[in-house]
């Protein structure tokens, strides 16, 4: 039996590994599309702030890891798949024949269409090789102007702050975060960034960059001419697929799988930000890009390749975001769901704030602010669907009694 | 035969002692707010319950810390490496049961690690309602069926 994996982000790397302790005679390769061992793209925000150095990325730490279990790593990319022949076609490297395939290729930044967004001097943040030329191109107290303020874009602001440089960062939507949290959250982050010293300017495109190495000029949607050494781009991600185009796997945003995360092509799977998977949250099939989201499809992909049939029952969405010290995450449908109820507890001079979000009596969502105690007891009760009974009256009047009453649900203090 | 902290909340007076215990041997100070096990007071229902990470097999954190930060020692115990958390706290949101923290003055997460194989807490309890006792032993099953109603992916049926 030979599994052939495609992408060694952890997805991949998970997946790789489960096979191993299912299997312990079959082969496995694993194709990493990048000059490196298997990383975290995660942990590049802690490279550029110098927490770490390169190795502090990589997904293991042992050096033999890959070697110990019999994993053989390639580093090629995958240029095509023929599902009926149950080949791929690699560059750089011999193409190889399956038996089971999984594409975990993860995805890519996106380039908005704007003048000059190729010129040198603008980069994504996405991969070691972006951010050692971000590390190379700007220095402490350069200016730098990032795009997008979304969950990466935030993270990514955070480090750019740590580097020492002058940040503007320029976000299209009304807020910071706007898919990840609701207004007045998303505003309190912004005001807690531009207290710091960090000009954010939300509701604002960017139209123009122009200039060259020595010094890049950006027109930004509300008339400022902003100059800068460096312009960062984090302006969404879109899954790796072009080379699935005659494979014979469908797909549509990502690749599309049912419920063992099974493609339409035989014996071919998928698994992490490049697939199309269901959302426990709306029942809906969706690009999730999150590291957990990587990590649950890996390890049941996985499962499903070595005939130990395991559904999916759906990923949590949930983010955790640390801004220059305000710390903030969300869960599920913190939005809200159509006939449900919220509770929120808004502290605007402590930046803190709490938001949950119930359908009949289950928690469904939630978003917090400046609190983080035992903050994963929101993921515990949306998961598991927990019927709060009086507890849920008890949270709508203090939303943040939350760990108590996940505590008394898990362990059966409830209806009195 | 695997330890782990048999926590029997019929016998725990809310004393706290565990909390005062645990947050001297982990960060050397007498502060219930830096303990890793928390004693809930449910007055209304005259009960109180300690809490704290149960060390689950499939542990969630470990699985979604990017850096294998968090690994298994030989009792069983999960355990975060402070040289190699990056502090991004995706374990803290990853963990169903909020047991591991994000610890702001050192910039790492912090969770139960059992003292090295003699937790201060269960040492400390005067009630017996912490014991560190063979796994198998009553009392721990009941968050380890909660943990299995958390899994993404069903049982495997084969
Ligand atoms: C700066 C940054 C910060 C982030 N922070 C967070 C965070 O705090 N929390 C969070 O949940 N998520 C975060 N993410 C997102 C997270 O990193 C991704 O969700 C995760 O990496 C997805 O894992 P994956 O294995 O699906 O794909 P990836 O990690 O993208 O791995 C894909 C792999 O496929 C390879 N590949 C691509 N195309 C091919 C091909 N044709 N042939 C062969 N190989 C190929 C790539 O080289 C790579 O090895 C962050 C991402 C970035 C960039």
């Amino acid at each position: 039996m030979h599994h052939v994996i495609l992408g060694a982000g952890p997805a991949g790397v998970v997946a790789a590994e489960t096979l191993r302790k299912l299997d312990s005679k079959c082969k496995i390769t694993l194709v990493g599309g990048e000059g490196e061992p298997p990383y975290s793209r995660m942990a590049i925000p802690y490279l550029l702030s110098g927490d770490i150095d390169e190795g502090g990325t990589y997904l293991r730490h042992d050096k033999t890891h890959y070697d110990d279990l019999d994993i053989k790593y390639v580093q090629a990319n995958a240029k095509s798949v023929d599902s009926k022949a149950k080949t791929v076609a690699l560059d750089g490297a011999k193409d190889l024949n399956y038996d089971t395939l999984l594409i975990a290729t993860g995805s890519s930044p996106l380039q908005p269409p704007v003048k000059g967004i190729d010129l040198p001097g603008v980069s994504t943040c996405w991969t070691l090789e972006d951010s050692r030329n971000i590390l190379k191109t700007a220095k402490k107290g350069d200016s730098v102007v990032l795009m997008g303020a979304g969950f990466i874009g935030s993270i990514i602001l955070e480090a750019l702050v740590k580097m020492g440089v002058k940040l503007t960062v320029v976000e299209m939507g009304d807020r910071m975060v706007p898919r990840m949290m609701d207004d007045t959250a998303g505003n309190m982050m912004k005001r807690w960034c531009q207290e710091q010293g960090v000009t954010v300017l939300t509701g604002a495109k960017i139209e123009e960059i122009s200039g060259d190495k020595s010094g890049l000029q950006v027109a930004v949607s509300n008339g400022d001419k902003l100059d800068a050494k460096l312009v960062v781009v984090a302006a969404g991600v879109a899954p790796n697929i072009d080379f699935l185009k005659k494979s014979g796997v469908k797909t549509g945003a990502g690749v599309i799988v049912d419920e063992h995360l099974a493609t339409s092509a035989p014996d071919v799977y998928a698994a992490g930000d490049v697939a199309e998977a269901r959302d426990l949250s709306t029942g809906e099939w969706d690009v999730m890009a999150i590291q957990p989201v990587a990590v649950e499809h890996g390890y049941l992909a996985a499962q499903n390749m070595a005939g130990v049939p395991t559904p999916h029952q759906g990923s949590l969405n949930m983010n955790v975001l640390d801004t220059l010290g305000l710390i903030s995450s969300s869960f599920g449908s913190w939005q809200g769901v159509k006939g449900g109820e919220s509770a929120k507890l808004v502290d605007e001079d402590g930046f803190r704030y709490l938001r949950l979000e119930f359908s009949g009596d289950q928690l469904v969502g939630g978003q917090a602010v400046g609190m983080t105690e035992n903050i994963g007891v929101m993921r515990g009760l949306i998961q598991t669907g927990y019927h709060l009974g009086d507890w849920k009256d008890k949270l709508m009047k203090s939303p943040q009694r939350l760990t108590e009453a996940y505590v008394a649900a898990s362990q059966g203090v409830t209806h009195v | 035969m695997l330890k782990a902290l048999v926590i029997d909340p019929g016998k725990c007076t809310g004393c706290k002692q565990c909390e005062l215990a645990c947050s001297l041997e982990q960060e050397g100070v007498f502060n219930v707010s830096k303990s890793r096990i928390r004693v809930f007071d449910f007055h209304e229902e005259a009960r109180f319950i300690p809490y704290t990470c149960t060390q689950c097999d499939e542990a969630w954190c470990q699985q979604a810390c990017p850096v294998n930060a968090i690994t298994t020692t030989d009792d069983g115990v999960k355990v975060v490496h402070d040289n190699l958390c990056v502090g991004c706290k995706v374990c803290t949101i990853a963990c169903p049961f909020g047991t591991v923290n994000y610890n702001a003055s050192t910039g790492k997460v912090i969770k139960c690690n059992m003292c090295g194989g003699d937790p201060a807490c269960a040492k400390i309890c005067p009630t017996d309602a912490i014991v560190y006792a063979d796994v198998e032993q009553a009392g721990h099953s009941r968050m380890e069926d909660w943990a299995k109603k958390t899994d993404s992916g069903a049982q495997a049926t084969a």
